[in-house]
Formats: structure tokens, sequence, C-alpha cells
């Protein structure tokens, strides 16, 4: 068996973690590793306070008083060099008390200034520190209508580390998530004959959880993105007739090493009271998952080019209910001349709590792209006035080519899913291959 | 005469459980058309073959189960002790705590010789157990990683270590619109490298076993567990006990010797249908047709063409090679598995 140590930097990554732990403990009673570090003490502390409080060894975490301002440089520079040592014990504990760790997984925001700046430090201490062992990164990308001014400006500098440091890392954005929620709730307030939803099985819900905390505005987005994590995690837990670890989702789904963001989408949000699941609503799981309106990220995989495609099923799902639907959407869908049946998939026995069975669905597609180019504009639009820019300068090792080199570094990704793009309509031709004297 | 089956990767070790299932429920089965005394040596000899002296008279299985990961090998372990037929025995297998993740280059040039003693050792015991052995049987897939990488690297071993008994390595064929985005890559440095070790291949396409269990048996919600069972149910009616004309009374005891005669031979198991998707790579040409078996070369053509085309495709675009150069495995390699695979090919397409 092997482990994983989730890692929660900053406000956001720790209220996504805290969901996460909730909903892990439900699935097993489980021994937990995580290791959580905020600047502020305000979130660690209440998740201390709260029903939670065993499942975390209070050794393992690490609070400031004073927060890092939404400034990655104070986050990256000042509080990594102050607090590096002190973060590397902990990550030390954490690894020795594991028989076997294979994956850190990184949760953070990309918009602030611990999470982005802190956060994206990690990596590369983790890297040096615990070379094989793979660095998962779940980011969630500033919105369009952030409040925080600066967040391009964290978000394009934490970007470059991702480029370099991570061996996967799985976008995600806010309005996305606020979006699957309107959809739910309109879901569930419908009233259509027929249509009760089970309560348990919305993806937003953390009922039978430890936390009966009133509900809190981010609460519903944030388990979104702990049901990701559960799932990705659920073949590497539980027993199936296709297992699939998590050391085979970087081999399948990164093509090459600077390619490895994902795209993700969770179906289905909620299960019908119906108890009779005729193919057709297995079929129509599929179908969503494909969808724009079901993915995590604001992106159109459907109209973009896949390098690579996973799908990771759980519950009463056997391989010919996989095959039917790969055969039937994949004439829908495009795929790079090189990879033309480029799936890869799983099948895990066990079903989330209140599902019968659910599908994780991962691409490697240029329909990240867009949000990467929205990313640079408005970064461009703050930098070209140099606005803001003076509290950054000011922090020591900071200098006007971090910026430079990580627009650059942007740029250059930008480029590369261009290039593949150029590619999409032209006919797959064979190549010739070697010919061999008799 | 014993065989001893080494069950690599999450697919060998499920459909080894398959396998010794239906070989010992078929020796269990009425006797159909024989005398008492022949199905009495019948049962005797399908025991002798493939499991070895009960304890508590439950036969123990000779098999060694290796994977890189424990949940597979568990749960086959509990299902052939929850069965109270027979069981596997305590110290065959081999486990450790993290797969090969898909990767070839992985099982061969890391999970190989690092865990080659142990895995060697237990297959030594295994067949030291043996009266008289007569060879291995090996399971494993090609997509993965475990079954492919570590199995192409313990077939070179046993060719080492005895290369005078026979190697047959039973591989499976993955579903063309994959199940493993790499699985091409994996399969033509598994076919090459076994190429060099292995005496036999035996093929089954899980394309061709899917579409028998559709259209044939009309299973409308196909599992693993179905196909296995089909592939099981063939293969344990290749290796049960026949005897040739000759002499009516004596088993002829070795299925890989057995298929060099040309004698007819009769089946003993209950007629079934489902036998024409089943295909052999010929390699070293000593395979004739038989009741059980059609063996017809060409068939093999068209499959290890499309994958070869498809591998290469990917190659020349150098996709994904950093993770097998990661281990080991360099574009050389690659160009080595395609040269050799592209003169079997032209071989089969002389013929």
């Amino acid at each position: 068996m092997t482990q994983s140590v989730v890692v929660q930097v900053g406000q956001c990554g720790n209220q996504i973690g805290c969901c996460f732990w909730d909903l892990a403990l439900r699935e097993h009673a489980a021994v937990n590793q995580a290791v959580l570090i905020d600047m502020e003490e305000g979130v660690v502390n209440e998740i201390l306070q709260g029903p939670l409080r065993d499942v975390f060894d209070t050794k393992q975490l690490i609070t400031d008083i004073s927060g890092s301002g939404n400034n990655w440089a104070v986050g990256h520079k000042v509080f990594g060099s102050l607090y590096q040592d002190q973060i590397l014990e902990k990550f030390r504990k954490s690894a020795e008390h594991c028989d076997c760790l294979q994956c850190f997984f990184i949760i953070h925001s990309m918009g602030g200034g611990t999470g982005s700046g802190l956060g994206t430090f990690l990596l590369k201490v983790l890297e040096d520190e615990f070379p094989e062992v793979y660095r998962f990164v779940t980011s969630i990308y500033p919105s369009g209508e952030d409040d925080v001014i600066t967040s391009p400006y964290n978000s394009i500098l934490a970007m470059k580390e991702l480029n370099e440091h991570a061996d996967c890392v799985l976008p995600i954005d806010n309005q996305s998530l606020f979006d699957i929620i309107s959809k739910i709730d309109l879901m569930v307030n419908s009233g259509k004959l027929g249509t009760t939803v089970k309560p348990k099985s919305l993806v937003t819900s953390s009922s039978g959880a430890l936390k009966k905390q009133h509900k809190k505005p981010f609460d519903a987005m944030n388990n979104i993105v702990a049901n990701l994590l559960l799932n990705l995690t659920s073949s590497a837990r539980f027993e199936g007739s296709l297992n699939m670890d998590l050391n085979e989702i970087s081999m399948n789904l990164v093509p090459f090493p600077q390619l490895h963001y994902l795209v993700s989408s969770l179906t289905p949000l909620y299960t019908l009271t119906d108890v009779n699941i005729p193919p057709r609503r297995l079929d129509q799981m599929f179908s969503d998952a494909f969808s724009k309106d079901h993915q995590l990220l604001r992106a159109d995989p459907k109209h973009s080019l896949y390098l690579a495609c996973a799908l990771m099923v759980r519950g009463n799902v056997q391989i010919s209910d996989l095959r039917r639907n790969i055969e039937r959407l994949k004439p829908s869908l495009q795929f790079v001349s090189w990879n033309q049946e480029g799936w890869k998939t799983s099948l895990c026995s066990v079903p989330p709590v209140g599902h019968s069975h659910s599908l994780l669905a991962l691409a490697n597609n240029t329909c990240v792209k867009p949000t990467f180019m929205e990313l640079k504009e408005r970064f461009m639009r703050l930098y070209k006035k140099k606005a803001h820019l003076h509290h950054y300068l000011q922090v020591e090792g900071m200098e006007e080519s971090c910026f430079t080199e990580a627009v650059s570094s942007l740029s250059a990704l930008i480029q590369e899913y261009d290039q593949l793009d150029a590619t999409k309509n032209m006919p797959v031709q064979d190549l010739p291959r070697l010919s061999i004297a008799m | 005469m014993s065989i001893v089956t080494v069950q690599l990767g999450q697919c060998g070790n499920q459909i080894g459980f398959e396998v010794f299932d239906a070989l010992l429920s078929d020796s269990h089965s009425s006797q159909g058309l024989c005398s008492m005394r022949e199905n009495e040596a019948y049962q005797a000899s399908c025991k002798e073959r493939f499991f070895s002296e009960e304890e508590n008279g439950v036969p123990i299985a000779r098999a060694v189960l290796v994977d890189m990961e424990p949940k597979v090998i568990n749960q086959m372990l509990s299902k052939a002790a929850q069965s109270g037929q027979w069981k596997y025995g305590q110290h065959a297998c081999f486990c450790q705590k993290q797969g090969s993740g898909n990767n070839w280059a992985y099982g061969y040039s890391v999970h190989g010789p690092r865990h080659e003693e142990s895995i060697m050792n237990i297959i030594r015991k295994e067949v030291e157990k043996c009266d008289s052995f007569s060879g291995f049987f090996i399971i494993m897939s090609m997509a993965g990683g475990t079954g492919s990488g570590l199995g192409a690297f313990v077939t070179q071993n046993l060719e080492d270590q005895y290369s005078n008994s026979l190697k047959m390595n039973q591989i499976i064929w993955p579903y063309g619109t994959g199940e493993v985005i790499v699985q091409n890559y994996n399969s033509i440095l598994t076919l090459s490298h076994l190429y060099r070790s292995s005496d036999a291949l035996l093929l089954h396409e899980n394309d061709a076993i899917h579409k028998i269990c559709a259209k044939l048996m009309n299973i409308k919600q196909i599992s693993f567990s179905d196909i296995n069972q089909v592939l099981a149910h063939q293969l344990g009616s290749v290796f049960q006990p026949t005897y040739s004309a000759e002499s009516s009374f004596h088993y002829r005891r070795n299925p890989l010797e057995g298929f060099k005669d040309p004698a007819l031979y009769t089946s003993w198991l209950k007629p079934v249908n489902a036998f024409n998707v089943w295909k052999t790579q010929r390699a070293f040409s000593k395979y004739e047709k038989s009741a059980v078996l059609v063996s017809n070369s060409q068939f093999l053509v068209k499959p290890l063409d499309m994958i070869v085309g498809k591998a290469w495709n990917m190659f020349a675009s150098k996709a994904y090679i950093h993770q097998y150069t990661k281990f080991g495995i360099e574009e050389e390699d690659f160009l080595d598995s395609f040269t050799s695979l592209e003169q079997v090919v032209a071989s089969y397409c002389n013929l």
C-alpha cells in the first residue's frame, strides 16, 4: 500500500484540504498524513478547534501571524527562506511515517500570497528532497471577477514554478465551481416529478461528515475539489478489475514533460432516487464528462485537441460499459495525430458514498490554452503600467527579471499548445516504416 | 510431468486464478463417455501437472504469483482459499508496495534487477517440488508495466537458468482503443524481448474474447471476470491431459511436446463453440492443428502490424519517450524492437 502526503498551503488550500479529510474519513478510517501550512493563524486554528482536531497531528502545522498580504514575493522569498528548515523537517517526519511514500498532493490557490508564493516554493524543496516522489498540484486559478487586484502577478509568477517543478497540475477555477453549484441548485429546487435527488449524493454535500458547522459560502465548492482528489486516488486505495495507480496518471497523461496540465470533470453531480439505472443513465454519465458544463476549469475539451484522456470509473460499471461509451464518444473528439486512440481507463469497484457509480475524466487537452492566455493578458495590462510592482520589488531577491522570465515561461507554454492546435484538422498520415531486407 | 505457472501483474494474476479454477473444476466434472478408470487416470494426471500434494486434502496450485503492488494478489489468494477446492501456496507470492506505473522500462530495468534473486528463488522452490518438471507457463499482459516489463525480464532469466525446459508465454493483447495510452510501446518492447527468450507465445486479444462474450455468449454487461473465464476455459482445454491415437491408455504427459505430434487428439472437455479466435505465434514452428487448437500463423500479421504502426507513429513524435529514458530504455532500444518486429511481419508475409 502506498501513501500520499497532502500539503495544504494558505487559506484556500487549507479550507479545501479540510473538506478533503472530512470526505476521506467518510470513505475510510485511515491514518492521515498532512502538513498544514498557513501564514495566518486564523484558518488553521479554526480547523484545530473543530471536530477534525484529532485528525491532524498538531506537530505538523506551521503558522505565522501576519499573512502574506496577497503578495507572491512575500510568500515565496520571505516566508520561504524563513521557514524552509522548519517545513523540511515536517516533510521528513511525514515521510518517515510512510511505508512507501508515492506522492505529494499540494493544494493551493494561485491568486494570493501564501498559497501561491510559499506553495510553489515548496515544490522546489520537495523536488530536491524527495526526487522520486510525485508532485501533484491542485491549483485554484483566479476567475475574471477575482477581488485580488494583483492576482495576475501572483498567478504568473507561480506558473513558472509549476511549469518547472510539478509533475502534474490540475487547474481549477472558482467560476466553474460556482456554475456547477448553480446547476445543482437548479436541479434540486426544480421539483420536477420523479426527479428527487438523493441528498447525500450531491458532489457538493458534506452530510455524514464530521464538521457540523453552518455552511460557509465556499464549502460546496471546496467539496467538489475534495471529491476530485478522492476519486483520483480511489483506484490506488480500493480494489477493482483494472487498477490505476497514481504513477500511471503521470506516465499516461504527460507525453512531454512541460505539457502536464490536466483538465478534470466529475460526474454525476447527483444521483436520482430512481434505483434501477438503465444503461442510458450510465451512458449519460459518460457524455456529461465531456461537456463543458462539467469541467472544473472554464474549458471546452470537445472542441479542442486531446493529447491524452483518462477515464477513472468507480462502482458498478464493467469493461463493456466503458468500451461502449468510448466507441460512442470517440468520433466527436479530436485526438492528436500520434495518439489517435489515447485512452487510459480504470475500473474501481467501490463507488463514492451516496452513489452507485461515478466517473472522473482527466484530459490533457489544448483547451487549457485560453485560461493561460487570459491570465497573460490581465498580467500585461497591470505590468505595462507597472501597477503595484513596487510591493514586489521591495522584497529582497525580487527583480524585474523575475517577472519577465515568468511571462516568457508562460508564453513558451502557450506556444507549445498553439503548435499542437495547428495540427488539429490535418489528415492523419502514416509515416513510412522501417523496411527490412529479406 | 508438471508445469509451473508464473502469474505476473494484475492481468496475469487475475487470469491465472481463473485458469486453475477451470482446470480443477473440469477435473471434478462428469466423466462423460470415458470409463471410470480412464477418468481417474485423467484426474490424477491433471492434478499432478498443475497441483502439488494435498495438505488436508486441498490441492495447492503449482504457481508463483508476482506483482509490484499487493491488492490483486491478496484478492486472488483469498478467492482461491474461499473456493474450498484448492488454494495457492503460502510462500508462493512476491509482492512490492508500489506498482510499475504502466512503464515497461520500470518493470524491466528497475523492478527486474532489484528483485531478481527473490523472484527466482521462489520459482526454484516451486520447481523443486515437482517430481518431473516439464516447463513454465508464464501469464502476462503486454500493455501494462509489470506483466510486460518484469515479465520480459523474468522470461529472460528463466531462459538463462532453465534453458532445457520449455517456456510458454500466455500474452494478453490489449483492446485496440486503449486501456493504457503507452500500450503500443510496452507491447513492442515486450514482444521483441520475448522473441529471444521464449519458446512459444500464445496470444489472446481482449477485443476477440470480448466479441465472443457479446455475440456467442450473449452476455449483456461484460466484465473482466467474464473475459478471463472464457480465456481460462480455452486454456484449460489445451492443457488438460489427452492421449495419442497410438497408445490408448497412455496419457501424453507434456502438452507442449504433444503439440509436435501430428496424431489426432481427443478433447476431454465439454464441446464448446468458442474456439474460433485462438491464435498462436509459432516461434519455432512446432505447432500442428488439433481439435482444440487451430494455429494459423498469418492471423498474427494484421494485429501485429497495427501495433507496430501505432507505436511507430507515436515514436516519430517522441511522445512519452522521456518516461522510458528516465529508467534506462533509450531510443536505440526502441529502434531495435521495431527492427525485430518488422522482420517478423515480413517473414510471415512471405509465407
